[in-house]
């Protein structure tokens, strides 16, 4: 724990405090996800949880929701020890947790998922119109008119997170926790919610806000608590300069974080022309060599993932073509383009790249299981020395190759998803955010993993929303916004400001008309 | 400082304490691999000190042939849910067979050995509808194996007309015994057993089941055709059914057209006893043949006791509930 930090943290403007993290651990097989963080929240303040992705921030929420039982470690509310078993404890305490993905029934209406579980009844029956009543009065909180008899899947991403919001607060939640509540919001958006919560904050409810964007924090903020590789490493107040709290959530010099070695590229791989799907991207055109990372940055919803799918053969397109090594191939068939020479990392390993349930070796087979097949029988002494080797090659962590594939942590799922790929050999591999949940130490070995690729001949097509992974790793960078390419920049001309500016660009101008 | 370390013990716990800890540790493991075989000798050895004839080679040998049919359409079944997905058809599509088979022979007049063959393809042909209603037309395989059930059914009707057909001597020996004591139902079931195992454990198609079981999206994306594997599990699932449409025909001496009348749900009680979830992604042919197996020596041996078979049921019901909840426990520990 940082002593300085401690001494000079701000008081917080407010009143008394609600709630007090002491030193909570939670660990998983394998991983200590948590290892000691402590923080105090107080009434009338936001309180700010900053830290790269996998540094325990959904951890430590999910342990004050009531999903996960630390293993160490105390929590307090006003001031008495509490134990939060199940969500239920977390909720008649006070607390509300707004997670990413809402807990929202999308059939019902508005005000039944407001008041749900709990609807006002007369005689054992639901009175319709006191839970109108009800709901409208915390819609009201929130600054959200609407019919309550909505069904709220008509609802918009904001306006679902505003009666998640309405729902907390009807349970009287003193404490709301909001999990990047501003993630998938536009500009517009974001700025109602900011001012949602600084009116909440002056009602005295006291806020737990994630968020990867400084200047949200800048602008809210009370004060931030930075958590890095599941230790808390301080407490700061939320005017600290952008470069320290940058430095206190990454903990080194961010040169050392990319250890991209870049070689003269080769001939071209793939070819993608003129790709398109309405709603999804528009007209692409691009192409990776031997030896090349080529970045796809862009802001959330871009259309880069159903890109890449679309690449591999898994999502439908209406024009256009791909090539690899200059032969056209089989639209629509992933098996076609796998053959060609194609591999997908999907974004979320865990739907798409793994199979859970199964062994280390059966996931890292699943590639090359038709390659190890002869007259529709498998070669299993093959595929087996083939995982082994991955293991070793990608040093993969587990206890056996028969281990099941859930039980390891995130970065050494990721590399069984990307071993999957490697025993079959792809000549261009395109990666859909390959580091998204993966600690520091197994973010390096995939970049080196990608080091390897490329120093072999191979291409790699990179899909990231960490910015900063983009430029580090990618030798030539393509920017997308709304379904399009609207930019692209080598290693030495791109930063961080020249491709947010060509992504949001392209947004301004599609909003004005 | 790690604080789940103990405190300072002040008496050393004894070795063989821990030794005996590991022994049950290593039995407990064994016996979580295979529940439903445990279960299986458990309830053999309680039948076996109720009543004398229990293990008697005679009986040991009927109970094999009571378990057969079910046995065959639970392991034709066990391809479908290790998939993550059900076969409600196949005990229509047994009965189907065996009406093809003997109308081949009886109307038609084809050689009793092509009849078969025709009776095997009514059974392909059933599974491959039903697959490609679920792959291609996207329906949910309750839906579609609930179709298939009553049109296969019905289909069997019709064409029967609603009366037992004749089966030649070809099918007949499907109930038959070799050398006056083996009899065949047993050797189909052990041989389909092995040959299910051989395809679920060597075959692609086998290892593409449990990787569209477990994740039918991670299966797509690794390049296997999950539609092209639907089709053939369905198809798998019709010629095993078929197969047990022969041997029960062939142990009645006719195709009936009600033959296996709510087989099915049988069939899906034994893979799960077996140890496969409904989840998709786990199941074994060896385990679905224990539990065919538990429940023959349950009924069997409730038969021996004068059980009535009213009982029977409750008492199997409680066992299809306990095997599952035995298994769930388990991996909750886990």
């Amino acid at each position: 724990m940082n002593t300085t930090a401690r001494d000079s943290m701000p008081e917080s403007r407010s009143g008394k405090e609600l709630l007090r993290v002491d030193g909570l651990v939670k660990r998983f097989p394998g991983v200590t996800a948590l290892g000691g963080v402590s923080f105090r929240l107080h009434a009338g303040e936001v309180h700010v949880l900053l830290g790269e992705n996998g540094a325990g921030k959904s951890t430590l929420i999910k342990c004050l929701a009531g999903v996960y039982q630390p293993d160490e470690g105390q929590v307090f509310v006003d001031g008495r020890p509490v134990t939060l078993s199940t969500t239920r404890d977390a909720e008649e305490l006070g607390i509300a947790t707004i997670h990413q993905e809402f807990n929202l029934i999308p059939e019902l209406s508005v005000a039944e998922n407001v008041l749900l579980g709990r609807p006002p009844r007369r005689l054992g029956i639901v009175d319709r119109q006191a839970m109108y009543d009800q709901a409208s009065a915390a819609l009201e909180r929130v600054g959200l008119r609407i019919d309550p008899r909505t069904p709220v899947r008509t609802l918009g991403v904001a306006r679902q997170q505003l009666v998640e919001i309405a729902k907390a607060l009807s349970l009287n939640a003193r404490i709301l926790i909001l999990d990047e509540p501003t993630a998938t919001l536009t500009d517009d958006e974001v700025d109602r919610l900011l001012n949602l919560m600084v009116e909440l904050r002056s009602s005295g409810v006291g806020l737990v806000f994630i968020s990867h964007h400084l200047e949200e924090i800048r602008r809210i903020g009370d004060r931030v608590t930075i958590l890095r590789d599941g230790v808390g490493v301080g407490t700061v107040s939320a005017t600290t300069p952008s470069d320290e709290l940058v430095r206190l959530m990454v903990g080194r010099a961010i040169a050392s974080q990319y250890p991209r070695v870049r070689t003269a590229p080769g001939k071209e791989l793939l070819r993608v022309d003129g790709l398109s799907s309405p709603g999804s991207f528009e007209d692409i055109t691009l192409s990776v060599r031997a030896g090349e990372v080529v970045g796809l940055a862009g802001l959330v919803g871009a259309g880069r993932t159903e890109l890449l799918r679309a690449i591999l053969g898994a999502d439908r397109y209406t024009t256009g073509s791909v090539c690899l090594r200059g032969k056209p191939v089989r639209r629509h068939d992933v098996r076609a383009s796998i053959h060609a020479g194609l591999g997908l990392v999907p974004e979320d390993r865990k739907a798409q790249g793994l199979v859970l349930g199964a062994s280390v070796a059966e996931n890292l087979s699943l590639v090359s299981l038709r390659a190890a097949t002869r007259l529709g029988i498998v070669d299993r002494a093959r595929l087996e020395r083939g995982a082994r080797r991955a293991v070793a090659d990608l040093g993969i962590r587990t206890p056996s190759i028969r281990s099941i594939v859930k039980n390891l942590s995130g970065g050494n799922q990721q590399k069984v998803v990307m071993g999957k790929w490697l025993s079959a050999d792809p000549a261009v591999l395109l990666l859909d955010e390959p580091t998204r949940g993966v600690d520091v130490g197994a973010k390096v070995e995939i970049y080196q993993l990608i080091n390897e690729l490329t120093a072999s001949g191979r291409g790699v097509l990179l899909v990231s929303s960490d910015l900063p992974e983009v430029l580090g790793m990618s030798d030539r960078i393509l920017v997308m916004a709304h379904g399009r390419l609207v930019g692209e920049l080598t290693h030495t001309e791109a930063t961080q400001d020249a491709v947010m500016a060509l992504a949001v660009k392209e947004v301004e101008s599609s909003r004005a008309h | 400082m790690p604080t789940d370390m103990p405190p300072t013990r002040t008496v050393p716990r004894p070795a063989e304490q821990t030794r005996a800890q590991q022994i049950t540790e290593r039995l407990r493991a064994a016996a979580g691999r295979n529940g439903a075989l445990g279960a299986l000798l458990l309830l053999g050895a309680a039948m076996a000190l109720m009543s004398p004839v229990f293990l008697s080679t005679q009986n040991l040998l009927n109970i094999g042939v009571q378990a057969a049919v079910i046995a065959i359409l639970a392991l034709g079944q066990t391809f479908v849910i290790i998939s993550a997905g059900i076969d409600l058809s196949v005990g229509s599509v047994a009965a189907l067979t065996a009406i093809v088979t003997g109308l081949m022979v009886g109307s038609v007049g084809v050689p009793p050995l092509v009849a078969i063959l025709f009776g095997l393809a009514a059974g392909l042909a059933a599974g491959l509808v039903s697959g490609i209603l679920i792959a291609y037309g996207r329906l949910p395989a309750f839906i579609a194996t609930l179709a298939m059930l009553s049109i296969a059914r019905g289909l069997a009707l019709v064409l029967s007309g609603g009366v037992p057909v004749a089966q030649p001597a070809a099918v007949a020996w499907f109930g038959s015994s070799l050398w006056g004591w083996l009899p065949v139902p047993v050797l189909v079931m052990v041989a389909l057993g092995m040959l299910a195992a051989f395809i679920l454990n060597r075959t692609y198609t086998g290892r593409a089941i449990y990787a569209i079981g477990g994740n039918e999206e991670a299966a797509r994306l690794s390049g296997i055709n999950v539609r092209r594997q639907q089709l053939i599990i369905y198809g798998l699932a019709g010629t095993f059914s078929a197969v047990a449409g022969l041997v029960l025909a062939g142990r009645l001496a006719s195709g009936q057209p009600q033959a296996a009348f709510g087989y099915e749900l049988d069939a899906i009680a034994a893979v799960v006893i077996g140890g496969a979830s409904l989840a998709g992604g786990q199941g074994r042919a060896f385990g679905t043949l224990v539990g065919a197996l538990v429940l023959a020596v349950i009924r069997n041996g409730l038969n021996l006791l004068n059980v009535s078979s009213f009982w029977q049921q409750v008492v199997i019901g409680a066992v299809i509930a306990l095997a599952v909840l035995s298994d769930t426990l388990r991996k909750r520990r886990t």
